[in-house]
């Protein structure tokens, strides 16, 4: 039987919702435990919250100074000696899960799935090659743990509140690396919705022009309660910062709602955003490649179109 | 310092791939072939370093067939010292990449190594991580900023929250992200020099890698396809739209 090691993701003394989305993936497996480890320099709220999803068999915490912030070089000896006992080692794929579990595999000495979109055995999984053009089957050898990484837009945050499973302080005799140093995290701030998890996201591209005009789709997002979101094009652009940018390279999200404003829609960054529920396309290019995903399309000025939206909206 | 550069051939981003119908791979026959997106910054990156004063060489690294010869050049005219081909027909995973690398790192005693963040293939995003553990050394992925001074890389990383730093001792592994930097185009002056620079040609069963724990896949298929969409005429109509599906 299968027990699964689910590495949790939180920020800012928070639990991550890709942690909860993790653990679904886990379920799927159909193991005879799911065990939660919160590696930080202070796990008393991050245990308490991931105890409560549902399915959790046992939440394990490692508290040391040195988990202070998600260094790899840090968490990967820790994690890899935790992984003793489990057949499988799940994170989410979030750049932190990116970071972490392939250090992690190969201290195991194993390969990693990355990607997981969905689980067809114990040992059997799919995930997406190309960006996203071509899904692949692919078996890890049962001979060794699973490490992999979960698709979060794959996969439903579990529910939370039915229970509370155990919290139990875990003791690891590892030494741990100084090589590797945390500096500063520059978070833009925003009280808008998360863009992974938000149900509805707004995203605007190169044709919205300039970073000031970006604020007709920050207000249109605001109007209708969504996260908002980047083509590359308008990151590189310097619009809007990194962290706001959906595709391959970027955040894969799936929202009940996409909007696409001023994206054309290159493979790049329909990757991020082809398990959304319904995509809107408005674009004054009618022959943009937006245009043969989306679900409903609008071709027009978006500077025309958007006003027009809100007083329709009302 | 030495910087090693991974320099892998996939096939061009702007390509559309098509899954072969019986599921035993993607067509890749006659499909336009190209550096992955990340390595040509990783490349550009060290180049950089060098012009720098920094880095003395810098040599780019390739694990592939015969016909990677070709590819290996366009590093060298890039600017390239020198390339290393390892020479496998075999198609290979990240962690047969990284012990690949690794082997090269105990032969060629780089200060810094320099991967892609993913390539565009397989879109794994593994290989940096995994040689870096392998390697007992640091990790700096997803970079879009790199400093080096007194011994250590002060790199900016584009993480889910925004950007982080870290401090990293050398040697060290950097994997780089897109806005890293715009690599140079190749002019063609360089491409007669490039014919000029050393290839040094290593068979990949000399090495002594462990292959057995690679992961098999087992079938390949096209996506799942949308249903076909409709177009709307004016902003009524699409709030409507929305409306209906209780979206707004």
């Amino acid at each position: 039987m299968s027990k699964i090691l689910v590495i949790a993701e939180h920020l800012d003394g928070k639990l991550n919702s890709s942690t909860a989305r993790a653990v679904s993936a886990a379920a799927a497996v159909k193991p005879e435990a799911i065990d939660v480890l919160v590696l930080s320099d202070n796990v008393g709220t991050i245990a308490a919250e991931a105890a409560k999803i549902d399915g959790v068999s046992r939440v394990l915490t490692v508290a040391r100074a040195e988990n202070a912030h998600p260094l790899a070089a840090v968490l990967a000896p820790q994690i890899a000696k935790a992984a003793a006992g489990y057949s499988h080692v799940f994170a989410p794929s979030t750049t932190f899960g990116k970071d972490v579990a392939p250090r992690v595999a190969a201290l195991l000495g194993v390969a990693q799935v990355s990607d997981v979109m969905s689980v067809e055995g114990s040992h059997t999984f799919k995930r997406p090659i190309y960006a996203g053009n071509a899904i692949i089957t692919v078996e890890a050898d049962a001979a060794h743990a699973v490490v992999a990484t979960i698709r979060t837009a794959s996969w439903p945050a579990a529910a939370q509140g039915g229970q509370s499973a155990p919290i139990e302080a875990l003791s690891l005799d590892v030494s741990l690396p100084s090589h590797t140093r945390f500096v500063e995290l520059k978070q833009g701030k925003s009280d808008r919705p998360d863009l992974q998890s938000a149900s509805k996201v707004v995203s605007g591209g190169r044709g919205v022009g300039s970073k000031e005009n970006f604020d007709i789709i920050y207000k249109f997002a605001d109007k209708i309660g969504a996260a908002v979101g980047a083509s590359r094009a308008a990151v590189d652009a310097g619009y809007v910062p990194n962290e706001l940018q959906v595709g391959q390279t970027g955040k894969i999200i799936a929202p009940e709602l996409y909007m696409a404003i001023g994206i054309s829609g290159a493979i790049q960054h329909l990757t991020g955003i082809k398990d959304a529920g319904t995509i809107v396309a408005i674009n004054k290019d009618a022959e943009a490649p937006i245009f043969e995903i989306a679900d409903i399309g609008l071709v027009g000025d978006l500077f025309k179109l958007i006003p027009e939206l809100e007083q329709a909206i009302g | 310092m030495k910087i090693l550069v991974g320099y892998k051939r996939v096939v061009d981003y702007n390509v559309r791939i098509q899954v072969k119908p019986d599921g035993t791979g993607v067509v890749t026959d006659g499909v336009k072939l190209s550096a992955n997106p990340f390595d040509d910054i990783a490349l550009e990156e060290a180049l950089r370093l060098r012009e720098k004063g920094i880095a003395e060489e810098v040599v780019v690294v390739g694990v592939g067939p015969a016909d990677l010869t070709a590819h290996l050049r366009n590093g060298l005219a890039m600017g390239a010292n020198r390339a290393i081909h390892v020479v496998t027909a075999d198609a290979v995973q990240p962690l047969t990449a990284a012990r690949v690398f690794q082997k090269l790192i105990d032969k060629e005693q780089p200060g810094l190594v320099i991967l892609g963040k993913q390539a565009i293939d397989d879109d794994a995003n593994q290989t940096g991580q995994m040689l870096a553990a392998l390697w007992d050394r640091p990790q700096a992925t997803f970079a879009s900023k790199l400093e080096i001074a007194n011994g250590k890389a002060t790199v900016t990383r584009e993480v889910d929250a925004g950007l982080e730093t870290i401090e990293a001792e050398l040697p060290a592994v950097i994997t780089t992200d897109l806005r890293l930097n715009e690599p140079r185009f190749i002019k063609l002056p360089d491409i007669m020099k490039a014919k000029s620079k050393p290839i040094d040609t290593i068979e990949f069963a000399s090495l002594g890698v462990d292959t057995h724990d690679q992961l098999t896949t087992t079938h390949y298929a096209a996506p799942g396809k949308r249903s076909k969409g409709v177009m709307v005429k004016d902003a009524a109509e699409l709030v409507a739209a929305l409306k209906q599906k209780g979206l707004l």
